[in-house]
């Protein structure tokens, strides 16, 4: 029924609705299309709308208007590649360490260092001072055409270039100014340009990182996830004045802090689980809470490393480097799914995907063996790095680690390990002339360090804490995993887990006593029934 | 013309029949949780057993406030008072037919040997089981409580060996059940609550 009234109403809601029709309207045309994800769009530099004809040139049109960028790379592990660690106050850092993987960069610098975030390391007379010839956009690009070819000791080029020369091998040049134009912040790309390579190859050397982590699915990393959380690394590892969160050299074991609250003055490494989720994230089962005080998360939520696609080494043993097929050329064989497997360059690979890890408690503390360190063959293993940490120094967590193991040349005189000279265009190279002795001897030139001209090869081994390839919860470990006998954890000290550890003679006890009772049961019974004739007959 | 007597209330049936389904159920989950084999999962055998735990302490809240208000807790208070003649009977006068030496009465309706036994498990094993079993719920506060130098070995190990005790008992319990007037008058009397006696 129309009343007046109901008509007022109708009359009045109309011109409402059409009123604030027409100030949206107004909005829509005064707001200019503009890029939400920054202030400064690059392109519209006057500064970058020119050509650029090498790495320092752009970087010195960066530090124009980021005056202060350089000086902040100076300060870290990216540039210096040195770090001592406070600790042990071992000198550290790529530049000092070895590895089992391909060991060194001394002598290799300009193979190696085509991941440093600079330009133009070839050697020790590098200027570790100049600012142009820090690398901005290794780190900035959002193009994906930046590339730092290796051998060039991190320049890049920017015409077609032949290399080596007289090599026939062309590398295309790269358009600097496209890239400089759309310089943004960090990926998981630009990141990954290094990290997911490390060891040479892609997935070599961590087990966790490779490029299947470049646009992950949930089940591969849930906060990568690239349809869903679609983390970036420096989500995780946030930088702060270019110096990113997250060490290898001296890991966060235990955070035994609370997640960070913004603005607190004692706020931790950023890149730890709890930072985010606190001391107890498990909201629907309060149970699983009492396992944070002694697991890392990672250990139940980090199933399995190589969970990618990609493989990853396991083990490599330069011992059987050097052979030569029959018309004396190198040898490569790969397996049936196409892995290389053995080189004639590097010796025998072990590879694996969907590893399970080695599993140990560790406290943050990381050793190395040093160049300067005396090594004892006549142990099983040589440790490149030992993780310390025990079940009752209260530091420590049970950690999920890949365990690399290799077999690498050392100096039987001198008990040291040995850095050979192994990339390079040039007469000693190993991976050129396969000649152990020219190698060795140009590499501790180098390095520094004494050669005796003796060299055995050594067993070594290496422990990398896995941290990345964070499974979604339905995808973690399930309680049997650990709770049940040989399970994940077995062997490992200092802790008592229901339906693993339980002491067999209390078990056999048990059941013995459950037994004799039987017995006694049954054989009352049995005596009451060959009776009951002589109950009827009484 | 057969003799019987009335000697368990419907609460003490509830109580009994419900005990024993937690019991039985808290040892099928705690086996599990041993190892000793998987039934239900590893994860939902550890909640089935913290929940039938639960619910058995709330069964007990009842049965002692029962007992105590109704004075039948008189029931448990032990005597030695013909203790060996009724030991003699199931060694020995059960296998030649002779009648049991104990009449059962409301007022009395456990044997001695019956009282020493359900007196043994009341402040032996079920303290054992239910102190490390509150310890095991509550290992996460240990070292708020100042507990921090006890061991979950220790206390697995304590829970763990009573329940073999307790399994020992079930089983020693069930086949005793059957040494009644007829093999299945203590059986029927905890159905109905009337025993038949002779």
């Amino acid at each position: 029924m129309k009343t007046p009234l109901n008509r007022l109403a109708r009359v009045a809601w109309l011109a409402g609705a059409l009123g604030l029709g027409v100030m949206a309207w107004a909005q829509a045309q005064d707001a200019k299309p503009v890029n939400l994800k920054t202030t400064a769009d690059h392109s519209k530099f006057k500064e970058l709308q020119r050509e650029f004809k090498s790495g320092p040139e752009l970087t010195k049109a960066c530090l124009s208007c980021h005056t202060e960028a350089a000086g902040q790379i100076h300060r870290t592990k990216h540039w210096k590649w040195e770090y001592k660690n406070p600790v042990t106050n071992q000198l550290l850092g790529k530049k000092n360490v070895l590895n089992n993987y391909c060991i060194s960069i001394a002598s290799n610098e300009a193979s190696c260092n085509t991941c440093h975030v600079g330009y133009g390391w070839k050697d020790a007379s590098f200027d570790f001072k100049s600012e142009e010839n820090v690398d901005c956009v290794v780190c900035h690009d959002t193009t994906g055409n930046y590339r730092k070819a290796p051998g060039m000791a991190g320049h890049v080029v920017t015409k077609d270039t032949e290399f080596p020369p007289g090599s026939g091998k062309i590398i295309k040049g790269i358009d600097l100014t496209k890239i400089a134009q759309k310089v943004g912040k960090s990926s998981r790309d630009t990141c990954g340009a290094c990290h997911f390579y490390g060891g040479g190859g892609d997935g070599v050397k961590h087990g966790d990182l490779d490029s299947s982590l470049a646009a992950p699915d949930k089940a591969l990393d849930v906060h990568m996830d690239a349809t869903g959380l679609d983390f970036t690394c420096a989500t995780c590892h946030k930088a702060a004045s270019h110096d990113v969160a997250g060490s290898r050299y001296t890991p966060t074991a235990k955070d035994a802090k609370g997640a960070h609250m913004r603005g607190a003055s004692d706020n931790g490494n950023p890149a730890t689980c709890v930072s985010c989720h606190g001391q107890s994230p498990h909201k629907k089962d309060a149970l699983l809470n009492r396992h944070t005080a002694k697991l890392a998360c990672q250990t139940c939520h980090i199933p399995t490393f190589a969970r990618g696609g990609i493989a990853t080494k396991m083990g490599w043993d330069w011992s059987t480097a050097g052979q030569r097929d029959a018309k004396g050329e190198h040898i490569v064989r790969k397996d049936a799914k196409g892995h290389v497997i053995y080189e004639s360059r590097k010796g025998d690979f072990v590879l694996g995907e969907n590893v399970k890890p080695t599993y140990l408690w560790f406290n943050g503390d990381v050793h190395y063996t040093l160049l300067t360190d005396k090594i004892d063959p006549g142990q099983p293993v040589v440790g490149i790095n030992s993780l310390g940490g025990s079940p009752n120094d209260g530091k420590s967590m049970i950690w999920p680690v890949k365990r690399h193991v290799g077999k690498q040349p050392y100096d039987t005189e001198n008990l040291t390990l040995i850095t050979p000279h192994t990339a390079g265009n040039d007469d000693t190279g190993y991976w050129k002339n396969l000649d152990w002795n020219k190698a060795i001897e140009a590499g501790m030139t180098v390095s520094g360090a004494p050669f005796s001209g003796k060299y055995g090869f050594v067993r070594t081994q290496m422990d990398w804490p896995i941290t990345h390839m964070v499974a979604p919860k339905d995808k973690a470990l399930a309680c049997v995993d650990c709770h049940t006998r040989n399970g994940r954890l077995q062997g490992l000290d200092g802790i008592y887990m229901p339906g693993a550890s339980a002491n067999p003679w209390v078990t056999r006890l048990g059941w013995g006593l459950v037994l004799l009772t039987l017995l006694g049961v049954t054989g009352h019974g049995v005596m009451r029934l060959l009776s009951r004739g002589k109950k009827q007959g009484a | 013309m057969t003799e019987r007597v009335y000697l368990f209330k419907g609460f003490e049936r509830f109580w009994h029949w419900s005990q024993a389904a937690l019991i039985i159920f808290l040892m099928v989950t705690g086996f599990e949780i041993h190892g000793t084999y998987r039934l239900f999962g590893f994860g939902n055998a550890v909640n089935y057993h913290t929940m039938a735990a639960w619910t058995l302490v709330g069964l007990w809240v009842f049965a002692i406030f029962w007992h105590i208000v109704t004075g039948e807790w008189r029931q448990y208070i032990p005597t030695t008072e013909r203790v060996l003649a009724i030991a003699r009977f199931y060694s020995s006068g059960i296998f030649k037919g002779e009648p049991h030496p104990y009449k059962p009465t409301p007022l009395k309706k456990h044997n001695p040997l019956q009282r020493l036994t359900y007196l043994a498990v009341l402040t032996l094993l079920s303290p054992l089981i239910w102190i490390s079993g509150w310890l095991y719920l509550f290992y996460g506060s240990w070292a708020a409580w100042g507990l921090g130098a006890l061991r979950l070995e220790w206390v697995a190990t304590a829970h763990t060996l009573g329940a073999f005790l307790m399994l020992a008992f079930l089983i020693s319990h069930v086949y005793l059940a059957t040494t009644g007037h007829k093999w299945n008058s203590q059986i029927k009397a905890m159905v109905t609550g009337w025993e038949e006696v002779a």
